[in-house]
């Protein structure tokens, strides 16, 4: 273990430890054992333990590309930042700065995430910059911003989770997603805690549960609402937690009392008696936690289906105190600290408010700059890439692959496709970067420092492990190459912990602050709790224990009500499609699908039907069928299973093509967080020619 | 008057209403509720709840509508189509642009001797009994209560949903309840014979002593006509300080009646819940849409949804509602029970399939028809006490689809767990 290089796995949100010792071969590290870390003392799924497998040359890019005559040839990277310079500048010069866009990804470590948002607001002075996190945990973000006043994944450390009485997990399948986050959930249970799952699909994750509830996709907010109901019918409510701690429950009463139980069983398809037992476990025990992930929160009511279900741990007085309370399941490895430091249409570092006068001063003080020249607030991600080509006509993009991983994507693929100059950053030839006029290959993991703010709000640091190959740079280089050519050279610096010192007093007083985190604290403490605003401050593993950051420190109710999906099935499509992931590959495969063994486990998507379901649409085992919705039709082969409900169909997302589930995304956005409907929309199937 | 001319008119504060009126107001349009209830409009549904004592009436109350639907307190007494107005009983007139009629229904009262004074005129002579109480509103519901230490032993007419409900209601208040019913079972219209037999039971030890094949003949009164007891056909007599009287509903259509819209059972509206006049639609337990009555809250509620985006200028068309009639008998253990479509085989194309435990109480059935395609079709059911597969049927009988494998998976979760094509 000495000679390893302490480090995180480059994949999800839990960040999990590991060590990367140097090996010989064409895969310059083995990945090793990092079992002092608290996260995950050691244990790593597969695609953690293969992860090194992306280092490998042949998996990677070495080389600038640059378009001539149509086709992406080997440059040199002075041709290929000219390029870009020159294609940014010349289009803020002929339609205006908000014309040059910048979309970001929440794998991005806080030091570039937050370089890139400075980028977007001092050199280009754009607006229109956000990233692919939008379609990640906004709702969440903004459910828990308005019930809580700040938004933290996890309010508290994983470690709490088995600690809880009960737990009940809304849309997340982590034995598949987050792997070594499920011994949480089997302690939680040796404990004597009860765990809930709520899922269309019974999971690897559903097994492990005491209660399976299978509500149909886009209904969770009613289920939570039902849940509500009962609790008060029950008089199971904590009126004194209510009473001192919370604002605006009359009104989340009156709103969950509409949704009487019989009703919410006709919305969900969850029989009542379920719905009675869920909340006897919940309410039985003496703590309980609810978990979303992004079943509940990508769609286009997410905000409100959060709030809804943190309304029931406000009324049963399951918040701010220990082993109780409300969090989500991040999904990017950096979706915590990727959202807090300045890449999202709406936000400066720190979560600040972009439209927040004294935020705005705050963050041009430091960054040397007028408050006055900053920018306002852009559009959200889906939007931002619905306008390319139209009033967005240039754009740079780093870490994210939004021709496989966007709602309707083959109308966001036609849309890159349009706009006048794309500039993609990025380790791997993804499906996006095929589509650049200029892709530069840049460093990844253990090729490069940097820090991560994982789901508990735990900022850790990954550490450089081997060089990059030749050719290779780091988007730091590259945003400084680009300031340089675009005439403001200063306050781009390329060291990562130079970018992270400024971060730091960039998110001063911010909701998270990161003021008194230093690299030498992370690595002594296996990482620091935001917030943290001095340097002999402990950081905050459980936040809201003593007030909730409102401006009265009380948690706020929001009153909300059930409604349909934006798509519901009908004749011509009379299914429901829901989509996720499978434990071998990650997000859209760019880089799994760059892994042999990952590939060997999980080679293709497929369609997954109920029994039922098949017969009646005269589909066998492995037959290809076609999914169709109205935005698009993919191909794949049918895999029959009794683990979904018979008018549910699923697809895995990581693949692009005719393989591609978000061709079927309907990209109705949730008014509050923006985010699109992925998780529910309406499709036939029917047989593949 | 130019407002007044496009604002959408609501007769009727109960649940159709009031969600109209929000839903509308949600979608841009100016709002006029007007109700006759004096108090918040609330969530018929729970009723039993609230007589049974499990949350007190202001839990039940709807949430308060938005700022821009005007509420008034006003009986409407006639509408007038040709100056696209409706009159009030205190006189004054409202314009509309679009008017609503959510005005629900009114309880049916039989034809009990006793139960009206004869001897009295007017008003008068249809005040109930003292002690006598339809069980409808939440105004019943608190005078009910407010009677009830009075009471040592209550009857309950009619075995119908409503019925059943209040008795059990009545029960968990600590009375001894009698449940006389005319018909040969309970809730004829949903359940069969084995399936009524078992919620009698279920019912006997939530302290309801059930009488089917039981007439009610008249109503018993002291000489200040409070009531002491009912006498049955036969002409045996049951003591009881308290009667409910809940044989079904009617819906209120009066108004559109003498409106001259077409009405049969209920006021006719198209799949866009409106009547034959375009500016006038109906909602709720008064409306008759495709022949049907549905007299529940949940194709109410569905109704109103889609009438509120045909107000706001969408193109929305309410396609009828097929939903399982649900009752839940709360108590110490609770009972469920879901029933839908018909209650018994047609003809040799009907098929039951039945899985009865008698040890746990549990009964389910399903009756499937099979078409001239050979398909088979779900036609009805019923499950009492285990409701495991109530999410499938009521999505195969709400999808009116064929049926690809054995029905049987519609009763158990083991085999739809693990099942597979069986052809």
């Amino acid at each position: 273990m000495s000679d390893a290089t302490e480090t995180h796995c480059p994949y999800c949100a839990l960040q999990c430890g590991m060590g990367l010792r140097p090996a010989d071969g064409p895969v310059p590290v083995t990945v090793v054992e990092r079992p002092a870390f608290p996260v995950n003392q050691g244990a790593l799924c597969g695609k953690g333990a293969s992860a090194a497998a992306v280092l490998a040359p042949g998996a990677r890019l070495t080389s600038p590309l640059v378009r001539v005559d149509g086709e992406l040839r080997p440059a040199s990277w002075p041709q290929a930042l000219d390029r870009i310079a020159a294609g940014l500048a010349g289009t803020a010069e002929r339609y205006g700065r908000d014309a040059v866009g910048v979309f970001g990804g929440g794998g991005l470590t806080n030091e570039k995430a937050y370089a890139l948002g400075k980028f977007a607001r001092v050199v280009l002075g754009t607006s229109a910059i956000d990233y692919n996190g939008r379609f990640c945990m906004s709702s969440a973000a903004a459910g828990g911003i308005r019930a809580f006043g700040v938004d933290r994944g996890l309010p508290f450390p994983v470690a709490d989770i088995p600690r809880a009485g009960c737990v009940i997990l809304v849309g997340g399948n982590p034995a598949e997603t987050m792997p070594p986050f499920v011994r949480y959930l089997r302690e939680l249970k040796e404990n004597g805690g009860r765990l809930i799952v709520v899922d269309p699909r019974r999971t690897r994750t559903a097994e492990l549960a005491d209660l399976h509830l299978a509500p149909r996709p886009g209904t969770d907010l009613a289920l939570a609402l039902g849940m509500l109901h009962l609790v008060v019918a029950d008089g199971r409510t904590d009126e004194e937690f209510i009473a001192q701690r919370t604002t605006g429950w009359p009104e989340t009463r009156d709103a969950a009392m509409a949704h009487w139980p019989e009703h919410v069983e006709a919305v969900t398809g969850v029989p009542l008696p379920q719905l009675r037992e869920a909340v006897r476990l919940f309410c039985g025990a003496p703590t309980g936690m609810v978990l979303t992930a992004r079943g509940p929160e990508q769609q286009a009511k997410g905000t409100d289906t959060v709030s809804a279900w943190i309304n029931l741990c406000l009324a049963t007085g399951n918040a701010g105190r220990p082993y109780a309370g409300y969090g989500c399941l991040t999904g990017q490895g950096n979706g915590q600290g990727g959202r807090e430091h300045g890449q999202k249409a709406d936000q400066l570092p720190g979560y600040r408010k972009l439209d927040d006068p004294a935020a705005r001063a705050h963050v041009a003080a430091v960054w040397g700059v007028a408050p006055d020249s900053l920018p306002g607030p852009g559009r959200s991600a889906y939007e931002l890439l619905e306008s390319l080509g139209g009033e967005v006509r240039a754009l740079l993009l780093m870490g994210s692959n939004p021709v496989v991983s966007a709602p309707s994507s083959t109308r966001i693929a036609e849309r890159l496709g349009s706009l006048d100059f794309l500039a993609v950053s990025d380790v791997v030839l993804s499906e996006t970067a095929e589509l650049a006029d200029v892709v530069l290959p840049v460093t990844q993991w253990a090729e490069e420092t940097g820090t991560m703010t994982n789901l508990e709000g735990r900022v850790v640091l990954r550490r450089k492990a081997v060089d990059p190959p030749e050719g290779v740079r780091s988007d730091l280089e590259v945003l400084r190459a680009l300031a340089e050519r675009l005439g403001r050279p200063e306050g781009f610096p390329t060291e990562p912990e130079e970018v992270f010192e400024e971060l730091r007093r960039a998110s001063a007083g911010g909701a998270a602050d990161y003021a008194g985190i230093s690299y030498p604290r992370i690595a002594a403490e296996d990482g620091v709790f935001w917030p943290c605003p001095e340097p002999d401050h402990p950081g905050t593993p459980r936040l809201f224990l003593d007030r909730f950051a409102t401006p009265d420190g009380r948690a706020r109710f929001t009153a909300v009500q059930h409604r349909p999906a934006a798509e519901e099935p009908d004749t011509d499509y009379p299914l429901r499609l829901t989509t996720g992931r499978v434990l071998a590959q990650y997000q859209s495969g760019a880089q799994t699908r760059r892994v042999e063994a990952l590939n060997q486990a999980a080679p293709g998507a497929f369609v997954e039907l109920h029994p039922v379901l098949a017969e009646r649409l005269g589909v066998r085992e492995g037959d290809r069928v076609a999914v169709v919705s109205r935005r698009g039709r993919t191909v794949t082969p049918a895999r029959l299973t009794a683990a979904i409900r018979p008018d549910t169909v699923f697809m895995p997302f990581h693949w692009p093509g005719e393989a591609n589930a978000n061709r079927h995304t309907n990209p109705a956005l949730d008014p509050v967080s923006r985010m699109p409907e992925f998780k529910a929309c309406a499709v036939r199937v029917e047989a593949a020619d | 008057m130019t407002a007044t001319e496009t604002r959408v008119v609501v007769v009727g504060g109960g649940m159709a209403g009031h969600r109209v009126a929000q839903q509308a107001a949600g979608r841009g349009r100016e709002v006029l509720l007007l109700g006759e209830e004096e108090h918040r409009p609330y969530n018929r549904v729970l009723l039993a709840e609230v007589l049974a004592g499990r949350f007190p009436a202001e839990v039940a109350a709807l949430a308060a509508l938005p700022d821009r639907v005007e509420r008034r307190t006003a009986r409407v007494v006639r509408i007038d189509r040709a100056e696209r107005r409706v009159l009030c009983d205190d006189g004054s007139a409202v314009g509309y642009g679009d008017l609503v009629l959510a005005t629900g229904s009114n309880p049916v009262l039989p034809a009990l001797r006793g139960l009206f004074d004869d001897r009295l005129t007017g008003r008068e002579r249809h005040r109930l009994p003292d002690g006598v109480f339809a069980f409808r509103t939440m105004a019943d519901c608190a005078d009910v209560d407010a009677y009830l230490p009075e009471v040592r032993q209550a009857v309950v007419v009619g075995g119908g949903l409503l019925g059943v409900s209040a008795a059990r209601a009545l029960a968990a208040r600590g009375v001894s309840v009698v449940l006389a019913h005319q018909g040969e079972h309970l809730m004829e219209r949903h359940l069969d014979a084995e399936a009524a037999r078992l919620l009698a039971g279920h019912l006997a030890e939530l302290g309801v002593e059930v009488h089917t094949e039981c007439r009610v003949r008249s109503v018993l009164t002291d000489g200040g006509r409070r009531v002491t007891g009912v006498e049955l056909a036969d002409g045996f007599r049951l003591e009881a300080q308290l009667l409910v009287v809940a044989v079904g509903v009617r819906p209120r259509t009066n108004l559109a009646e003498a409106a001259g819209l077409t009405v049969r059972r209920g006021v006719v509206v198209d799949d866009r819940l409106t009547t034959d006049d375009p500016h006038i639609h109906a909602v709720g337990d008064c409306a008759e849409h495709r022949g049907v009555l549905y007299g529940l809250a949940g194709p109410a509620l569905a109704q109103a949804d889609v009438l509120a985006r045909v107000l706001g200028g969408e193109d929305a068309a309410y396609p009828g509602s097929r939903l399982l009639t649900r009752l839940t008998l709360n108590g110490g253990s609770p009972l469920d029970l879901a029933a839908f479509g018909v209650t018994a085989p047609a003809g040799p194309a009907d098929r039951v399939v039945r899985l009865a435990d008698a040890s746990r109480g549990t009964y389910r059935k399903v009756i499937v028809r099979r078409d001239e395609q050979g398909g088979d079709r779900l036609v009805g059911g019923v499950l009492l006490g285990d409701l495991d597969t109530v999410g499938t049927i009521a999505g195969t009988w709400e999808g009116d689809e064929a049926l690809s494998a054995h029905p049987l998976h519609l009763l158990t979760t083991q085999s739809s767990t693990t099942g597979g094509p069986s052809r």
